[in-house]
């Protein structure tokens, strides 16, 4: 698997290739800033883009619009956005388009180098990946308003859980239930949201979406 | 005709008659200043007590009559200033009575004639306490000196513009009185043509019509001359601003410090304290690698989750700090992520076409965040609203809800401090929340808004 990295801090930058390439993966470019990534990822067209979210000149959100950028020039490139802080409306926007291959997390995620590597994988298999950080304070306030607020507890926890990127057997694992029973309350979460039935990773992301959308 | 013309024509109908309302007013109301005006002069006349006593007193001393005994002499020249030394006691009652007139004057400018006037005092204004000695240093504040000159000229002439209404009203009664009975009351001008019954029916009612528009023209003049001698100077303007300023920027120091302290707090109990623990639990994992491998790993995953908790605290200190999307995106966007973050319906609105200054968006994010966190922690409302513009050179932010009302800017510091921290960029709060609800807080902050910045991706 290829991946390309942006990151501004040598020694996060550093680490990243490291930690990639100690779980099988090739770094074919390690960039400090938004521009040299936008070229390489349209020169290498890597199997997965992973971005900081501050980068130089401005150190604000240059990285979230090169990634937002990098999706425009290469359709469906899958990205993973990393940042010292997770914000909703950053995750909706990364979210807008409406398909998969996206990914949202703490950099403090890297400490863990296994669930790391393995959110990487998820992402450019086409899934998402979206820090627990941020689900958590969804669920805290989703039980509002709107059609989230009738799903039951346990739908909504597993609708989280979905949301952070988990395959119905990790969610199972998680909330030690069998994954026919994940199975069904997905189904249960769909039908609530009113998603047509389509490929499974498809309405997965939907469903997410419409737990960013609100 | 088309809704577009029917508000004028309406308000039109509703102002047909209410012209004769506000100018029966009027003339109450400058008959009420005219009272004020002889409370004036009576004042006027007992500061110059005074002067005329020991002018008298001077007068019998050098030019008394010689003819009078020894002994009633004596008594007839210590008189006068026997009458000094008491009214020279009794001037700090007088200033107090000066001043009290002042401010119920400038009340009622405000009030009655539409011409609000601000308090020019250095010192406090009257608050019936201090002694001979505060009340003298008053005599150092030129808007005392020109309390005294306001008096003056109200009594030599300015209660003329607040009485001539009632003046005319009363004429143009008495004709109309004289014109009902046959014969005038009161004496016509000499330029008019005739004192026959009609004449005077038609004389009273256009002196009244008269006296009934120039009501509050007039009261308005009125207000105008007092403002021109009870309203501050230029210099006395200044003076104020200045005091203002010394008092925000007193208060923003505070508040910075005590942020650094807090700051410094958290990082030595966070942060600071789970570094060295991870240090010593390295430390120790270090130590056992040889004998022990089980036991070092577990040590190393114990080092591992103390440095995410230190990220953790880190992170939510530097979000109450400065929160990275006001940095990234400014206040608009910032105010959206927060609306999205709390448990409650929020309906935000924003018209913001530029940014206004980082400190100034720094205030109105946390002014808002606090206004939020007391609507979800005390209004139980079911709703909220939020809606931020740039207006006349104003930042205006709204914070409302449906909750229970009841706020009290006194009881917590919630509210004051929120004020305190806008008052340090000339903003202002205004808050009204009646027991029941709904709760509405309206801010403005003067700014200007910079051109939103450029993309460079």
């Amino acid at each position: 698997m290829r991946a390309v990295i942006a990151e501004d801090l040598f020694l996060l930058r550093d680490g990243l290739t490291r930690l990639l390439e100690a779980h099988g993966m090739q770094v074919t470019a390690a960039v400090d800033n938004g521009t040299a990534f936008l070229a390489a990822v349209t020169a290498d067209k890597p199997d997965v883009a992973i971005v900081d979210v501050r980068l130089p000149p401005t150190f604000t959100d240059e990285g979230l619009k090169a990634a937002l950028a990098a999706r425009r020039e290469v359709p469906g490139l899958p990205v993973l956005v990393l940042s010292q802080y997770v914000e909703q409306i950053y995750a909706r926007e990364l979210l807008a388009s409406g398909t998969g291959g996206i990914g949202y997390l703490l950099k403090d995620r890297v400490l863990d180098g296994a669930q790391f590597a393995d959110a990487v994988r998820r992402v450019a298999g086409g899934g998402t990946a979206m820090d627990p950080e941020v689900i958590a304070r969804l669920v805290d306030r989703s039980s509002a308003d709107g059609a989230l607020a009738t799903l039951s507890p346990r739908e909504r926890e597993v609708l989280g859980l979905m949301a952070e990127g988990r395959s119905n057997a990790a969610i199972a694992q998680r909330l030690f239930i069998t994954e026919r029973a994940v199975a069904k309350h997905t189904a249960s979460i769909f039908l609530r949201l009113d998603l047509q039935p389509s490929d499974d990773d498809n309405r997965r992301v939907l469903a997410v979406l419409a737990f960013l959308g609100r | 005709m088309d809704g577009g013309t029917g508000t004028p024509e309406r308000g039109w109908r509703q102002g047909r008659w209410s012209w004769i309302g506000a100018g029966a007013l009027a003339v109450a109301r400058g008959a009420g200043l005219c009272g004020l005006a002889v409370a004036g002069l009576v004042l006027l006349l007992a500061l110059l007590m005074p002067l005329f006593l020991a002018g008298l007193g001077i007068g019998l001393l050098v030019n008394g009559p010689a003819h009078w005994p020894a002994a009633e002499g004596a008594a007839v020249r210590a008189a006068p200033f026997a009458g000094l030394v008491v009214s020279l006691l009794l001037f700090p009652a007088l200033l107090l009575a000066v001043r009290g007139l002042a401010v119920a004057t400038r009340r009622l400018s405000g009030d009655w004639c539409a011409v609000p006037i601000s308090d020019p005092y250095l010192s406090p204004p009257a608050d019936g306490r201090g002694g001979y000695r505060e009340r003298l240093r008053w005599l150092a504040d030129p808007a005392t000196r020109r309390d005294v000159q306001w008096l003056a000229v109200n009594t030599l002439g300015g209660w003329i513009l607040a009485a001539v209404p009632a003046g005319l009203m009363l004429y143009g009664l008495l004709c109309l009185l004289g014109g009902n009975r046959g014969h005038p009351v009161v004496a016509t001008p000499p330029a008019f043509p005739g004192s026959e019954p009609p004449m005077l029916l038609l004389l009273g009612a256009a002196l009244i019509a008269l006296g009934l528009w120039a009501g509050p023209r007039l009261l308005r003049g009125y207000g105008l001359l007092a403002r021109s001698l009870l309203g501050p100077t230029g210099q006395a303007a200044l003076a104020l601003r200045v005091a203002h300023l010394a008092q925000t920027r007193a208060d923003t120091i505070d508040t910075g410090a005590a942020e650094m302290r807090r700051i410094e707090r958290d990082l030595h109990d966070g942060a600071q304290a789970r570094l060295v623990a991870m240090g010593m639990t390295l430390d120790a994992a270090d130590q056992m690698l040889g004998d022990n491998p089980a036991a070092a790993r577990a040590l190393l995953a114990e080092a591992r989750e103390s440095s995410a908790k230190a990220l953790a605290e880190l992170r939510a200190l530097v979000r109450g700090i400065h929160p990275p999307v006001l940095a990234d995106r400014g206040l608009a966007e910032a105010l959206r992520g927060l609306v999205l973050d709390l448990p409650l319906r929020i309906h935000f609105a924003s018209e913001l076409t530029g940014r206004p200054p980082a400190p100034i968006e720094s205030a109105a994010y946390f002014a808002v965040s606090e206004l939020l966190a007391n609507v979800s922690k005390h209004a139980h409302a079911r709703q909220a609203w939020v809606d931020l513009r740039h207006q006349d050179g104003m930042l205006r932010l709204g914070v409302s809800d449906d909750g229970c009302g009841g706020a009290d800017p006194a009881r917590g510091t919630g509210l004051a401090g929120i004020e305190r921290r806008l008052a340090a960029f000339d903003g202002v709060l205004a808050l009204s929340s009646p027991p029941g609800g709904p709760t509405v807080v309206n801010m403005e902050i003067p700014c200007a808004l910079s051109s939103p910045k450029t993309s460079s991706c």
